[in-house]
C-alpha cells in the first residue's frame, strides 16, 4: 500500500461534527465502492520525526521519519532520487519522493550522528547535508489508523480510506482522513478522494500536520538557527536595537549549552563559540549605545567574562577541528599510510575527552550561570531603557551605517598596509577585523537591501576564506607540533606516526603558502573601487530612512 | 532479491496454489514480494482478483517497450504485488525467440526490480518451452511440486540432470510432494521414500485438501482465509524450508557469475 493520496480534516472540533462528516463520507463512498473494514485491527503506530538541531533537513525541504524499524525520507529530492522513488511508486501524500531504509537497533529517542547511519539510500541522500550533526527526535506522535477497504465489482481492494487519530505529548490532535492508493489503481484512489472532498464538513487538510504537532509541543519548524536574525527595524532606537541583537546572541548561546554538555555533536560547541565571539564583537562595536549599564566598569567585566568563556571552549573546539578533518588529512598522505596516523587519532580523542570534562565543569559553574543571568538582566534593562528614551536621536539604521562604515574602513586601512614582507601577525589581525565587519553586517542584516547585502558579504566571505585558510593552517601546524611533543612525553609513539604527522604538517604549510599568495588578489577584489562602491550602495540611506 | 519459480512440466500439480500461498507468506514476513503470473490461464491473477490483462500484452513486456514496473498491480495484501497474466502470454515462446539472448530475456527484465523487491515468485505455465528455460535461468530456486507417482520422480530426475548441465548460474531445486493423499498406499510409499532419499525433496508435504481447492472460490490464499488449517500450516513449513536454503553459490568467474550455460531444453 502506497502512502496517502490526500489528507482531509473536518471543520469544527466537536465529536458530533466529526460523526456527521463520517456518516456522509461513508454513504458517498458506498455509492461507488463496496466498503469493508480492513482484515487486521486498527494499527497503532509511533512516528518520530528526526532532524538536526538546526533543522538542516527541514530547511532543505526534507522530512525524515522513523517508523517501526524503517527510516522514511520525504521531500524535494534530487532529480535522480525522485525518479528512482517514483519508479518504485514511493511517493507521499503531496507527491514528494519517498526514500526508505530499514535500520536495526535504532532508538529514535536517542540522538545519533548522521555519519553513524548504516549504508543505504536514506543515508546517501542526507549525509552531506546533515554531517557532522546528529539526528535528534523532533517530535514523537502516537497514532491509531483505522482502515476501510474500498472494493471494485470483483471484490478487489482498489483504494483504502484511512482514519488517523493521533496524539503528541498526551494532547490529541484533530483526526484526519486520507485515501491511500493501491498500486496500479491510481484512478480509483483519485475517484475516492474526490468523493471524500465533496462530503459535508470535509476540507483538504493543510500540510501533513507537522506544524500542528510542533504547535502542540510549543514549537515551530525552524525554531533554531545560528543566524543572528534579530527582530530590529530601521527606526528603532540604537540602544534598543543593540540590546535586541545581544539578547538574540545570548538566546543562541544558551540554546547550545545542553547539547555541549551532552556532547551530542560538535556543532553545538561551534555555535556556542560563534555566539560568544559575536557577543564580544558587539560589546566592542556597539557597547557604547547600551545606555549606562555597559560602558565603563560593567562593560569591562563582561568583556573579561566573555573572553574567559571563549577561552574555555577553545581547546575542545581545536581538537574537534582536528578530528573532523582527520579523514581528509589521512587521505591526503602521499608517503605515509593512513593507518600510521591512527595513534595520533587515539591521542586526539583522549585529549578531547579530558578537555571536554574541563569545558563541562566551566559551563556548569556558578561563574557561567551568574554571567548569563546578569548579562540577560543588563540587556533587558538596556532594551527597555531604549523604549523609555524614545527621544534619543540615533536610530538602528544610523548606528548600522556608522559602525559598518567604521569597521569597513578599518579593514581597508589594515589590509592596504600589508605587503609581501609583512609578518604573519598582520594577516591574523586583519582576519579579526574582517570578522568584526562580518558580524556587524550580520547584526544589522534585516535593515539592509538584500541584493546589496549579498554582494558585500560575498566579497567579504571570499577574503575571509583566504585569511581563514592562512590562519587555520598556521594554528594546526603549531598544534601538531605541540601534540607531537606531548605524545613523545607520554612515550611509546611509533616513528611511523611522527613521520605521518610531519607529512601532514608539510601539507598544511603548502596550503598556508598558497593562501598567502592568494591574499593580494582577494583583498583587491574586496577593497578595490568595485568593492568600495558596493559598500557605499549598501550604506547609502534609502528614501524615507531616518538620518 | 531472490527469485523463486514454481515449475513442473505437468499441469494441475499445485504450482499456482504454492506460488500464491508462498508469496503471501513471504510478504507476511516483511519481504517486498512480487508474483508474476506467467500462465496465460491467469489462475494466480484470478485468486488475487486482478484482471488478467497487461497493457500492450506480453509483447510490450518482452520487448521492453513497457517496463515490468509499469505492469505491477497491488494485491489486497501489504507488501505483495502482482504482474498479472495476459492471454497473449500463450505466444511468449515466439516473443522470446525473437529477442537477443532468448534464454535469458526474463532474467534481464527482472534485474531492475532488485532495488524494490526482496522476493519474486514466477508462476510458470506447464510446459517444456523457451519460457521454462528462461525461468530456470532467472530463478535462484525452482520449486517443483510432485504428485507422488513414479513418473513424477522420472521428471524430477530429468530436470535435475538438465539444470546440472548449466555452465553458469544454476538454480537450486526444492521439490515437494503435492496433493498427497494418505488414503492411497502408493502416495504413502512414495512420500516416505522420496522425502528421505532425495536431498532435493523437502520434508514438507502439501496434502490434497479441499480447503486448497476452495482458494478459487474464496479468491485468496489459504493462509488468509484459513490461516490455522492444516494446509496453511503445510505451506508455512514449506516456506520455512525455502528460507533455510543457502543462497546460490556464485559460479567460478566472479560474483553473480554469468547466468546461463550451453544446455538447451528446447531443440
Amino acid at each position: 500500500m502506497t502512502p496517502a493520496l490526500g489528507g482531509f480534516a473536518v471543520a469544527g472540533d466537536a465529536a458530533p461534527a466529526w460523526d456527521r462528516a463520517m456518516t456522509d463520507v461513508m454513504s458517498a463512498l458506498r455509492s461507488a465502492f463496496t466498503t469493508v473494514p480492513e482484515r487486521t485491527a486498527s494499527r497503532a503506530q509511533r512516528r518520530t520525526w528526526l532532524d538536526t538541531f538546526d533543522w538542516r533537513l527541514y530547511r532543505a525541504g526534507l522530512r525524515l521519519e522513523y517508523v517501526a524499524g524503517e527510516l522514511r525520507l520525504a521531500g524535494a529530492a534530487s532529480a535522480s532520487a525522485a525518479s528512482a522513488a517514483s519508479a518504485t511508486g514511493a511517493t507521499t501524500a503531496d507527491g514528494a519522493a519517498l526514500t526508505r531504509q530499514h535500520v536495526t537497533g535504532w532508538r529514535p529517542a536517542r540522538p545519533r550522528l548522521a555519519e553513524s547511519l548504516p549504508p543505504g539510500p536514506v543515508r546517501d541522500r542526507i549525509i552531506r547535508l546533515a554531517s557532522p550533526r546528529a539526528l535528534l527526535p523532533v517530535a514523537t506522535v502516537s497514532s491509531t489508523v483505522t482502515v476501510t477497504r474500498l472494493l471494485n465489482d470483483d471484490g478487489k481492494t482498489v483504494a483504502r480510506l484511512l482514519t488517523t487519530r493521533a496524539s503528541v505529548a498526551g494532547a490529541d490532535l484533530p483526526p484526519r482522513l486520507s485515501v491511500a492508493e493501491v498500486r496500479g489503481y491510481p484512478g480509483q484512489a483519485r475517484k475516492a478522494a474526490r468523493i471524500v472532498a465533496l462530503a459535508t464538513g470535509v476540507s483538504p487538510a493543510v500540510g501533513d500536520g507537522f506544524a500542528e504537532i510542533l504547535g502542540a509541543l510549543g514549537r515551530h519548524p525552524g525554531d533554531y538557527s545560528n543566524k543572528v536574525d534579530a527582530e530590529i527595524t530601521a527606526h528603532m532606537p540604537a540602544g534598543r536595537a543593540a540590546a535586541v541583537v545581544l539578547l538574540r546572541l545570548l538566546d543562541t548561546l544558551e540554546a547550545n549549552v545542553d547539547g555541549v554538555l551532552a556532547d551530542i555533536d560538535t556543532e553545538f560547541l561551534h555555535d556556542l563559540r560563534v555566539s560568544v565571539r559575536r557577543t564580544r564583537s558587539a560589546l566592542k562595536l556597539l557597547g557604547d549605545v547600551l545606555g549606562d549599564s555597559v560602558p565603563g566598569e560593567p562593560g569591562r567585566r563582561y568583556h573579561d567574562e566573555f573572553k574567559w568563556l571563549g577561552d574555555l571552549t577553545t581547546p575542545t573546539r581545536d581538537l574537534d577541528v582536528h578530528l573532523l578533518g582527520f579523514g581528509a588529512m589521512a587521505a591526503g598522505l602521499a608517503a605515509a599510510r593512513p593507518a600510521d596516523l591512527e595513534p595520533f587519532r587515539a591521542f586526539l580523542a583522549r585529549r578531547r575527552a579530558r578537555e571536554r570534562r574541563a569545558l563541562a565543569r566551566g559551563l556548569r559553574s556558578a561563574r557561567f550561570r551568574v554571567l548569563t543571568e546578569d548579562w540577560r538582566k543588563t540587556l533587558l534593562e538596556a532594551r527597555d531603557a531604549g523604549v523609555r528614551r524614545r527621544a534619543e536621536r540615533r536610530t538602528a539604521a544610523g548606528l548600522a551605517a556608522d559602525r559598518t562604515g567604521r569597521a569597513f574602513r578599518r579593514v581597508v586601512r589594515q589590509g592596504a598596509a600589508i605587503t609581501g614582507s609583512s609578518p604573519d601577525e598582520s594577516l591574523h589581525d586583519l582576519r579579526k577585523r574582517c570578522k568584526e565587519l562580518r558580524y556587524v553586517l550580520e547584526f544589522f542584516a534585516p535593515l539592509h537591501q538584500p541584493a546589496a547585502y549579498g554582494k558585500v558579504v560575498g566579497d567579504l566571505k571570499r577574503l575571509q576564506d583566504c585569511l581563514g585558510e592562512f590562519q587555520d593552517t598556521h594554528v594546526q601546524i603549531e598544534e601538531i607540533r605541540a601534540l607531537a611533543g606531548a605524545m613523545l612525553a607520554e612515550g611509546a609513539v611509533p616513528a611511523a606516526t611522527l613521520l605521518a604527522m610531519g607529512e601532514t604538517m608539510a601539507g598544511l604549510a603548502s596550503r598556508q603558502r598558497a593562501a598567502r599568495a592568494e591574499f593580494e588578489q582577494r583583498f583587491a577584489a574586496f577593497a578595490g573601487p568595485g568593492g568600495r562602491r558596493r559598500m557605499s550602495v549598501l550604506l547609502a540611506p534609502a528614501a524615507g530612512d531616518p538620518e | 532479491m531472490r527469485v523463486y519459480a514454481t515449475y513442473n512440466i505437468k499441469g494441475g500439480v499445485g504450482k499456482t496454489t504454492a506460488a500464491v500461498n508462498l508469496a503471501h507468506l513471504a510478504a507476511q514476513d516483511g519481504l517486498r514480494t512480487l508474483l508474476w503470473d506467467l500462465d496465460p490461464q491467469g489462475a494466480a491473477s484470478f485468486m488475487f482478483r486482478v484482471k488478467p490483462r497487461v497493457k500492450g500484452g506480453g509483447r510490450a513486456l518482452i520487448r521492453g517497450s513497457r517496463t515490468l514496473d509499469d505492469a505491477i498491480k497491488g494485491t489486497d495484501f501489504d507488501g505483495l504485488d502482482l504482474i498479472p497474466a495476459d492471454f497473449t502470454y500463450r505466444n511468449m515462446d515466439l516473443l522470446l525467440g525473437g529477442a537477443r539472448k532468448p534464454t535469458h530475456r526474463l532474467a534481464r527484465l527482472l534485474a531492475p526490480l532488485a532495488a524494490s523487491c526482496d522476493a519474486v515468485f514466477l508462476d510458470c505455465p506447464p510446459s517444456i518451452s523457451l519460457v521454462s528455460e528462461n525461468v530456470m535461468h532467472a530463478a535462484d530456486v525452482l520449486i517443483v511440486p510432485l504428485i507422488p507417482t513414479t513418473l513424477s520422480v522420472r521428471t524430477l530426475d530429468q530436470l535435475t540432470g538438465f539444470v546440472a548441465r548449466f555452465d553458469g548460474h544454476r538454480p537450486r531445486i526444492l521439490a515437494f510432494l503435492s496433493m498427497a493423499d494418505r488414503r492411497k498406499k502408493l502416495h504413502r510409499e512414495m512420500t516416505q521414500e522420496l522425502s528421505t532419499e532425495r536431498a532435493v525433496v523437502s520434508p514438507t508435504t502439501i496434502p490434497a485438501l479441499s480447503v486448497i481447492e476452495r482458494m478459487s472460490v474464496e479468491r485468496a490464499p489459504v493462509t488468509v482465509f484459513a490461516p490455522r488449517s492444516q494446509a496453511a500450516r503445510a505451506y508455512r513449513s514449506l516456506w520455512s524450508d525455502l528460507r533455510a536454503l543457502e543462497p546460490v553459490a556464485p559460479p567460478a568467474g566472479g560474483p553473480g557469475g554469468k547466468r546461463g550455460g550451453q544446455s538447451t531444453l528446447v531443440q
